[in-house]
């Protein structure tokens, strides 16, 4: 029982970590900010559409991390307490996003707009790529050390710990990570594009960003060709289901989607609905090329971290020992929690039913200037 | 302030980052029931003015609520980069309040968030009135999760230690969730909030009569939040005292440290208001035990004789024991299952602490050379101690010894600022009833003083509840030293200055905001 349990968490924690990968599309959009639009109000515009949204993308993060903590808690313990320079430059880099919309027009804002706008570029910018930096470490691992018997060393008990003084920044040395960090940026910005086009009623800023996405949206589809054929080609790290010993596979995250088949399928669907949304913007209206390409988004991300840990796969490897690897055995909860939570997640089709309602209602119509200047708007 | 070690460097960034968060939540938490209150109004009456006024405390609500959503990032994801052993050892039971606050509270806040501030010309006025009460409800069912969690802390429920895996367990969801500490904590945390928003609303308004603007906005603004607080802060006066007798029963050290007690007695006296002798330190009590009998621990105080026994048990002749009756041992109590026990010494407890992290350690080492025999009689060890696990952690007895003048001044600023808005919110109601308010202006001048006011009430109970359960970030299971990140205390050191930097530049942006809005008025 507690596999399955530790399976059905392993795929709500990654289709909660795929969704905020599409809903990162805010800050996709926040990379365009001194790009695609050419003087003040149009800035303005830009930063309302995207405006109306950013709290569900920031809520999804806080959830995905509070989903990780109840299901896999020596996942948590390990990764933030060890990579802390990793997450805390994100951390720091969310932090100043969160006040940037509220603040940015407001008199006496103290720091003056512009400051609050380079924080939507900085968060646009290297908020996503140091997120896929840190999902790319689910495949490349880190340099920490884990044994649970420390706890009993009343002098030294600390469980977990990293063994170099970078704390995680390390991480985007990696080639791997940084090209995770790379497909994750322009994901995001091909969605802010797509979501530009959708919704923003303005011709100047529509053709600008028509011209942009027949750059962005190549540069994504290479960058992600490129992403699959590192990983495929990687070697990854087995654990035997029996005794949790930990052995180097070649190719192992290849063989874990010929093995399992349906997550392979998922990725092809993903990579379709991207390319099919991609082109229906490229060639034609495009005028759901943001939802098509996003639930492409979804599946594909969806699909490389089940890779990561299905299959008796360590999902983030200890660089120093192997055998200190976290999987979903040894990382986990308690069945007893899992179980409690399984239920707490129930809620969520009920959650993203009123999500989806009211994103509907919000977004019927696109947004133009007048729209801005309208009575009873909260203008950010 | 030189902050030595990697303990107090994670615990000092913990407790700034805290306190930043907790200068915005209290705000949204009951300002998002006052403007709801407000709507409500103008649903029913139709007129523009309650439309005007309920979208002026909702800027002033939505710029509050951005730096609260900045400030509270860091506290979820802190537990991971800088208590990462807690983590683990507790995370089984402390992880899933955070993940269902997630799933039911912050989305509804979010989604509705949109709603009421954008979609006055988008929905109906009936779904744009329920979308603000789902906010205030969000707001606060958020807060009644994190708070479940931060109840467990201090009075741990509803599991079991897993030698296996070495952490805690859950075994009861229900035990955690309803225990009557989270309860009471719960009520009273919001309603502090409550009050701490109602006042806010109130010094703003007298604000706006001091200068003779907009007076019917500022008197019926005053007049639903001085209602709202007055009830809330009965409830949080009841909830008080219910939290006191918690701490009583669960944490006698901390209460011990809130009252300055050192030696307690049969019919405990509670102290109203005192002074306390600097040169009193329990760190003096083995290293210099002259010194420390010598001093006093009060210049001056004023005392109602049995008032710790009245308040803790209804009963006159309570003993409440004292710091150094705890760290003796001696005195009865009920435990966990109600069975009235005698407290061992700190001394003993350690060392019975130490024998149950031992009875671990064996039972572990048991189960590798796979003796079934080794493994259960290190477990009986283990679970024979378990009861002061945490204790094998500390070093020496007075080191369980939370601040004391930190908990006693805190404990007390809050109650007295407590007794103060007593006054306050009547006589606002009668004032403001009477249609004199705007004469008076030294009470308008008292009203614009109650912000800052409220704001250190609020900040002081916070101190008490975190401050005065040192050294436990699980009671009696886990010390702050036990729970911390093995990182370089370098980088502690580093990310406190960012967020020092970070965090105070926000906040004067976002009062230099609030005031160019205050300023500027509900008319605009």
């Amino acid at each position: 029982m507690i596999n399955v349990l530790q399976q059905y968490w392993w795929l709500i924690v990654s289709l909660l970590g795929a969704i905020l990968v599409f809903l990162m599309y805010v800050q996709g959009g926040q990379s365009l900010l001194f790009g695609i639009v050419k003087d003040k109000e149009e800035k303005t515009l830009l930063v309302n559409a995207l405006g109306h949204k950013w709290e569900l993308t920031f809520t999804t993060l806080v959830t995905f991390g509070g989903a990780i903590f109840a299901s896999f808690p020596l996942y948590y313990s390990t990764s933030f307490g060890g990579a802390y320079w990793l997450w805390m430059t994100i951390l720091f880099l969310f932090v100043i996003q969160a006040v940037s919309y509220e603040f940015r027009n407001k008199a006496g804002n103290f720091l003056g707009a512009k400051t609050y706008e380079s924080f939507l570029l900085l968060n646009g910018i290297f908020g996503t790529l140091l997120l896929g930096v840190a999902v790319g470490t689910f495949f490349t691992g880190g340099a920490f050390v884990m044994d649970k018997s420390s706890i009993t060393n009343t002098i030294q008990p600390t469980i977990s710990y990293w063994t170099n003084s970078w704390h995680g920044i390390e991480a985007v040395a990696n080639p791997f990570n940084l090209l995770m960090g790379i497909v994750v940026f322009f994901a995001a910005r091909t969605l802010g594009l797509l979501y530009v086009i959708m919704q923003i009623d303005s011709d100047t800023i529509l053709s600008k960003a028509k011209t942009q996405i027949k750059i962005t949206g190549p540069a994504f589809v290479l960058a992600f060709v490129a992403l699959l054929a590192a990983l495929f080609t990687m070697t990854g790290y087995h654990v035997n289901p029996e005794n949790g010993f930990i052995s180097p596979v070649k190719y192992k995250y290849f063989f874990n989607m010929t093995e399992l088949i349906w997550p392979a399928v998922m990725l092809l669907a993903g990579v379709l609905l991207v390319l099919g949304g991609l082109a229906n913007t490229i060639f034609g209206k495009g005028k759901r090329s943001f939802y098509i390409t996003g639930a492409g988004v979804v599946l594909a991300v969806w699909s490389l971290l089940i890779c990561a840990a299905f299959n008796n796969t360590a999902f983030y490897v200890s660089t120093i020992n192997i055998q200190n690897s976290l999987t979903l055995q040894n990382s986990s909860s308690s069945e007893f929690t899992l179980k409690v939570m399984a239920y707490a997640s129930l809620m969520i089709p009920f959650v993203l039913a009123y999500v989806i309602y009211v994103w509907r209602t919000m977004t019927k119509v696109k947004m133009s200037k007048e729209d801005l200047s309208a009575p009873d708007t909260h203008k950010y | 302030m030189i902050l030595a070690s990697l303990v107090d460097l994670s615990r000092f960034q913990f407790a700034l980052t805290a306190m930043y968060h907790w200068i915005f939540v209290p705000l949204t938490l009951g300002l998002g029931f006052i403007i709801a209150i407000m709507e409500t109004y103008y649903v029913r009456t139709g007129k523009e003015f309650w439309k005007r006024t309920t979208k002026f405390w909702m800027n002033i609500f939505a710029v509050n609520f951005a730096i609260g959503i900045a400030t509270g990032i860091i506290l979820e994801f802190q537990f991971g980069t800088n208590w990462s052993n807690y983590s683990w050892f507790v995370g089984d039971i402390f992880g899933a309040p955070l993940a269902i606050e997630g799933i039911l509270a912050f989305f509804l806040e979010t989604t509705f968030f949109a709603v009421m501030f954008f979609g006055w010309n988008k929905v109906s006025k009936n779904a744009h009135l329920v979308s603000t009460w789902l906010v205030a409800i969000g707001t606060n069912l958020s807060a009644l999760w994190i708070l479940i969690a931060n109840a467990w802390m201090q009075y741990p429920v509803g599991m079991t230690f897993n030698p296996d895996t070495a952490r805690n367990e859950m075994v009861d969801f229900w035990a955690v969730t309803l225990s009557p500490v989270a309860i009471n904590k719960y009520i009273h945390t919001t309603t502090n909030g409550y009050v701490l928003a109602a006042v806010v609303v109130i010094g703003i308004s007298c604000w706006y009569l001091l200068w003779k603007r907009e007076e019917e906005f500022a008197r019926k603004s005053i007049r639903i939040s001085a209602i709202f607080g007055l009830i809330s802060l009965v409830v949080l006066i009841w909830s008080g005292d219910g939290s006191a007798t918690h701490v009583a029963k669960k944490q006698p050290m901390k209460l011990a440290a809130m009252e300055g007690l050192y030696k307690s007695q049969v019919g405990t006296p509670i102290v109203a208001i005192g002074l306390l002798n600097p040169g009193k330190s329990i760190k003096d009590i083995n290293e210099n035990p002259a010194k420390y009998n010598s001093e006093d621990p009060f210049i001056f105080k004023i005392s109602i004789p049995q008032g710790l026994s009245l308040l803790v048990d209804r009963k006159t002749n309570t003993f409440v024991p004292g710091i150094e009756d705890i760290l003796n041992g001696g005195y009865t109590y009920l435990n966990k299952d109600g069975v009235e026990k005698i407290a061992p010494p700190v001394a003993e407890r350690i060392i019975m602490g130490k024998a149950s992290i031992e009875g671990l350690s064996l039972y572990q080492k048991a189960r590798s050379a796979g003796d079934e025999e080794g493994k259960s009689l290190a477990y009986k060890q283990m679970m024979d101690n378990f009861d002061h696990f945490g204790y094998g952690y500390i070093n020496k007895p007075e080191d369980v010894v939370p601040n004391v003048p930190l908990t006693f001044y805190s404990f007390h600023i809050m109650v007295i600022l407590g007794g103060y808005f007593l006054l306050f919110f009547p006589l606002a109601i009668y004032m403001e009833k009477k249609a004199i308010i705007a004469k008076h202006r030294w009470f308008l001048n008292l009203a614009i003083i109650s912000i800052p006011l409220v704001y250190i009430c609020s900040q002081a109970g916070w101190i008490v509840a975190e401050v005065g359960r040192q050294p436990w970030t699980i009671q009696d299971l886990l010390p702050v030293g036990a729970a911390v990140s093995g990182i370089n205390p370098g980088a502690v050191q580093s990310t406190i200055v960012i967020f020092f930097v970070l965090f105070t530049a926000l906040l004067i942006a976002e009062l230099g905001i609030l005031f160019k809005v205050i300023k500027k008025g509900p008319g605009a």
